[in-house]
């Protein structure tokens, strides 16, 4: 076949079609996942993020999308100092889901 | 014989029923706990969605409570006897009033922001509630503590309400609508301000409450921004920065304020445990009354011959708590009707 060049890009889209069974893995292992109400607390108040981009919000919607790429990159930021868990609104066990995201994503 | 009602709490929900039960022939009793009658709205300035002075609908509901009616203020009910349908209530005072039915509208009591302590609610000069807005507004004197205007003014959404930080897992209802109508009051008031909202969710539920919202958007440049307030601190000339995410951007966002003004949420009042106990009524798990049945039996209790009415029950509005009051009437009537003693 000629290469012209061009290419049909992956499409960026969310898809919810396909199997979300990283995110059921962890509801399994810290059931207050699926709870976050996407406040941003979490993030704003993060020690890790003050220098560095890093959103646990953001992180746990994208699991529960199956949004998946860079995710165990991202997690490996957190220090597990906790300070999200004292201001969560939901009471979400944070840490937990950080450890949980280790232990499943690979 | 006359039926005799006794209304415990002299809030718009207690005036309004006991006014309309005594225009149809019952003996009414309406006690209540603090010095005036009013409840919580005798403490607003102008009402959401019109703008209407909270004083004129007071005044009103008040005009409709007839002389026949015993008002007894700086008082409750401390226990209750019950001799099948009949009830004798002792009230605080030692007295003893006999009763054919009992209605209880307790109202709410609003959240003690000290509680959210990162929040600086009683630390910082200038962080206020959105009653304490009230009172100003009502006072015409909107400064910050230095007697300045203030030219940057935040208000704070969910406080006290759907945190499992404070045990208030629900949404209080009228505190979104609040904080729009006082963002709106506060650019009337000084047009050149920065005026923001950080909220999770607006609920704009009532007829013209999502004008009201469009308004600030459009007429008066006020900004929201969608993300819940982590912290606030105090610099050194008493400013107050806040820290949030601005979740829809995706990043933490931080900004200076001259005035923060936290939205209160309702809580069932503390004194709802020893009445509920004195009336053996039930709680849920919002401490709010429970009735009988959420749907059809809204006014009715656990407890034959003991009604409730307005905000004791769940957060509401004004319009749904009149309209509870008097739907109360009509259970009360009904029952009263039913019953020979
Ligand atoms: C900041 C804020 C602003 C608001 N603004 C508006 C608005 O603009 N428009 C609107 O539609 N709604 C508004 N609301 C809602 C409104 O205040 C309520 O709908 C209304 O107060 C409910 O009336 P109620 O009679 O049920 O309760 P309440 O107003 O709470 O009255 C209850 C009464 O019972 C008394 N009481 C309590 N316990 C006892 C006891 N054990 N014994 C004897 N007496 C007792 C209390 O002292 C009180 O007088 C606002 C609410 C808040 C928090
Ligand atoms: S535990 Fe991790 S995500 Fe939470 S505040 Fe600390 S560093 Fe941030
Ligand atoms: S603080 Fe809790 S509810 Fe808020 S975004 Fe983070 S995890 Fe979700
Ligand atoms: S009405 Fe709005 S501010 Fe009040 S608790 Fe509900 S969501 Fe929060």
């Amino acid at each position: 076949m000629i290469n012209f060049g061009y290419n049909i890009n992956k499409s960026s889209r969310i898809d919810l079609d396909k199997d979300l069974n990283i995110a059921k893995k962890i509801v399994k292992i810290e059931p207050s996942f699926r709870t976050c109400i996407g406040c941003g607390c979490c993030t704003s108040t993060c020690s890790a993020n003050n220098f560095t981009v890093f959103n646990l919000r953001k992180i746990q919607l994208q699991i529960n999308r199956g949004e998946l790429q860079s995710i165990r990159k991202e997690v490996e930021k957190c220090m597990l100092c906790g300070k999200c868990q004292m201001i969560c609104p939901r009471g979400i066990n944070t840490r937990n889901i950080i450890l949980a995201i280790f232990k499943v994503i690979d | 014989m006359i039926k005799r009602v006794a209304v415990i709490g002299g809030g718009i929900a207690g005036m309004e029923a006991a006014g309309l039960l005594a225009s149809r022939g019952y003996d009414v009793l309406l006690v209540e706990k603090e010095q005036d009658l009013g409840g919580n709205v005798a403490k607003w300035d102008r009402l959401f969605p019109s703008k209407t002075p909270a004083s004129d609908i007071v005044n009103k509901i008040k005009l409709g409570l007839s002389p026949s009616i015993k008002v007894l203020t700086n008082r409750t009910v401390t226990r209750m006897i019950r001799n099948n349908d009949n009830f004798a209530l002792l009230l605080s005072d030692e007295t003893l009033e006999k009763v054919d039915a009992i209605l209880v509208t307790t109202g709410f009591q609003v959240f003690d922001a000290l509680r959210k302590e990162e929040y600086g609610y009683g630390i910082y000069d200038n962080v206020i509630t959105s009653v304490d807005l009230e009172r100003m507004f009502a006072s015409k004197k909107v400064l910050c503590k230095n007697g300045k205007e203030p030219k940057c003014v935040a208000f704070i959404h969910c406080v006290g309400s759907r945190d499992e930080k404070v045990n208030n897992h629900y949404c209080s209802r009228v505190c979104c609508i609040t904080a729009v109508k006082q963002a709106i009051e506060m650019k009337e008031l000084y047009p050149t301000a920065d005026v923001y909202c950080f909220y999770m969710d607006l609920r704009m539920f009532g007829r013209y409450y999502e004008d009201f919202y469009h308004d600030a958007q459009a007429k008066y440049s006020v900004s929201f921004v969608r993300g819940r307030l982590s912290e606030a601190g105090e610099t050194h000339d008493n400013k107050i920065v806040l820290k949030a995410e601005d979740t829809l951007i995706g990043k933490p966002l931080k900004v200076t304020v001259d005035m923060l003004v936290l939205m209160t949420g309702m809580e069932s009042p503390d004194t709802t445990e020893n009445l509920s106990a004195c009336l053996e009524l039930e709680q849920g798990n919002d401490r709010f009354i429970t009735p009988a049945d959420p749907y059809i039996h809204n006014n009715c209790t656990h407890r034959r011959g003991i009604f409730v009415a307005g905000a004791c029950t769940a957060p509401k509005n004004i319009p749904e708590t009149l309209a509870d009051a008097r739907s109360a009437v009509v259970a009360i009537e009904d029952y009263l009707f039913t019953y020979t003693d």
